[in-house]
């Protein structure tokens, strides 16, 4: 079977959102549940209509392969399967698929005792992506402003979309996801280096400590945040990211419709040197 | 149920400051005493310090400040030595490097690109300092020397930008300027030069495992404070003697996903990740101009991007042009 040696006494029942023990079973070493029902659904169907429409479109070059939304003409309708309504479906498959994995691992985390942080995490990557075809288009007032799913197509989206406000790196909030981005990159290299080099020490040294691990960065820079403190700051880094990251988008268009650079004219006119 | 989810430390206890591991005989004295921050407490460890002062740190340090000292007296001197102006103008500033028509000239004069070789070749040595300050130190606790070499890859990427790829062109003007707009505005013209980094596919890994880096870090940060009330922060207590926190968080992505990884291995997952992100980084952009002159053409060729129709007339590249003062 597929279970840990020490995975059976942890496979208890109960801790379900939906209550009773419908699907409340082990597929391997998957947990199921009620969402796990509803991701596998909202997955298969969503990932089957992008085969199917990539089966209709000319290439089968896996990175040339594209489902676009809809025409602007078609504002937030539905819009006819082949021009677009297939790219509505899939999107309401994958927020569906989004939520229920959320929801799985909310149950996941109650049968384990374990806290929500989890499932309280990929709810910003939800977010961000949610952001980005549902929101904004919204705002927008069309869903051809949501991104295309293929490969170079969603890179294309991004390159475009950024040359529409001119240069894209001005953008405020895109400066800081950006910050946040390499921090966090910055973050887990460190991390990852130092309990890597207290538990593979130097030839013939013992493994290290946790007082080993505060004195190498006190020593180095002066502070060490701690084992607890580093994975509160690795998270909050993550998601910040992810959370600029959404605000960065959302602002382009509905708030601000000209250049990036221009929208620091306000700090040249500070009424304390205008 | 918030208080149950560790955000914060609730209860902090207050005790003496830990002076550190004891060093062998050779090393200095750290530098104390220590503080203690309250709120830092709330966070993560209050103790502010001691810290080490070798000389590779101070040597380190003493090149950082004079780098920032020549990038900010040039910035300032462009204002005309006007502070407010400093202020109000300091994300359009730059220290721009030699023009292409200096080439690789190792002394131009000090006002067109002297003072930007200088600022650069001061911060280099800062970082490699700083290199082996990092390196030193972990030998000094007997510890592994994987932080110096994590820190080795984003050297990697700073060389490749202000120096390698800069002599393989033949051209300090190669080189990115210092600045906080400039710089970005040189990032958004190098990528346009060469028909856009998007279809450069060493720019698509390095960005890969940038939002990789980014999702393994929420993943496990998100997961070590869930376990935390079993003690899963102590992290090397857990690796070499497995406990009930393990266990958990290896069952909660087990029964999410149908794969785990070990108290141990998700450290080197998160390594690599963050390690390999600046490393192919550097391969692509050392590839670029060097190699491909294009990247959409390179995508085309390879039947990566398809061919997309001419929207516009076209027009000829300026690179081809021999301009006056530029070196074709």
């Amino acid at each position: 079977m597929a279970m840990l040696s020490f995975e059976r006494k942890y496979r208890v029942r109960g801790g379900t959102l939906t209550g009773g023990d419908l699907f409340d079973f082990w597929v391997g070493p998957f947990y199921v549940g009620f969402f796990g029902v509803t991701t596998a659904f909202f997955s298969l169907v969503g990932t089957l209509l992008i085969v199917w429409g990539a089966s209709q479109g000319p290439t089968w070059n896996l990175w040339q392969i594209n489902i676009a939304p809809p025409d602007l003409k078609y504002g937030l309708g539905m819009a006819p399967l082949m021009e677009g309504g297939l790219w509505q479906v899939i999107t309401v498959c994958a927020t569906g698929a989004f939520i229920s994995w959320a929801l799985r691992q909310v149950e996941i985390c109650r049968k384990l005792g374990i806290g929500y942080h989890v499932p309280f995490a990929f709810s910003f990557a939800i977010l961000a992506y949610v952001t980005l075809v549902i929101v904004r288009p919204v705002l927008m007032g069309a869903w051809g402003h949501g991104f295309p799913y293929g490969i170079m197509s969603h890179l294309d989206w991004v390159s475009n979309t950024g040359y529409q406000y001119l240069h894209f790196h001005y953008n405020p909030a895109h400066m800081l996801a950006v910050s946040f981005f390499f921090a966090t990159v910055f973050a887990l290299s460190l991390h990852g280096a130092l309990i890597l080099s207290s538990t593979n020490p130097a030839k013939g040294e013992t493994v290290k400590t946790a007082e080993h691990e505060n004195t190498f960065f006190r020593d180095t820079i002066g502070y060490s945040i701690g084992t607890l403190g580093i994975h509160r700051l690795g998270l909050f880094l993550a998601l910040s990211a992810a959370f600029w990251s959404a605000v960065c988008i959302v602002i382009s268009g509905p708030f601000w419709t000209r250049g990036w650079p221009e929208w620091w004219s306000w700090w040249l006119n500070l009424p304390v040197w205008r | 149920m918030a208080e149950y989810q560790n955000i914060f430390t609730r209860v902090q206890v207050v005790a003496p400051s830990y002076p550190g591991i004891a060093l062998d005989r050779g090393n200095n004295e750290r530098e104390g005493p220590a503080l203690h921050m309250h709120l830092l407490g709330r966070l993560g460890d209050a103790q502010i310090g001691p810290i080490y002062l070798g000389w590779f740190g101070l040597a380190s340090a003493l090149c950082m400040f004079i780098a920032i000292e020549i990038i900010g007296l040039n910035m300032l001197a462009s204002v005309d030595w006007n502070p407010v102006q400093f202020i109000r103008q300091l994300p359009w500033l730059a220290l721009e490097p030699p023009s292409p028509a200096m080439g690789l000239k190792l002394f131009p004069p000090l006002n067109e690109g002297g003072w930007w070789l200088m600022a650069g070749f001061f911060m280099t040595s800062s970082v490699l300092l700083w290199w082996v300050r990092m390196y030193r130190r972990a030998r000094a606790l007997g510890m592994g020397t994987h932080v110096a070499w994590a820190f080795a890859a984003a050297i990697w990427l700073m060389l490749v930008l202000g120096f390698i790829r800069p002599l393989l062109m033949g051209s300090w003007g190669e080189a990115v300027p210092f600045g906080i707009f400039p710089h970005l505005d040189w990032t958004a013209a190098f990528s346009i030069r060469y028909g856009n980094l998007f279809y450069n596919p060493f720019h698509m890994l390095s960005i890969a495992f940038l939002y990789g880096s980014t999702l393994l870090f929420a993943m496990h940060g998100a997961t070590i404070l869930a376990v935390s009330r079993f003690g899963g922060e102590r992290e090397i207590e857990q690796i070499v003697d497995r406990g009930t926190a393990s266990e958990r968080a290896a069952l909660f992505w087990r029964w999410c996903m149908g794969f785990n990884a070990t108290m141990e291995s998700i450290h080197r997952w998160g390594w690599w990740f963050a390690v390999l992100c600046p490393l192919v980084g550097g391969i692509g952009i050392l590839l670029t101009g060097t190699v491909v002159d294009n990247w959409y053409l390179w995508a085309v060729k390879h039947h990566v991007a398809p061919i997309y129709p001419a929207v516009f007339a076209p027009v000829v590249d300026p690179a081809t042009l021999l301009l006056q003062g530029v070196k074709p």
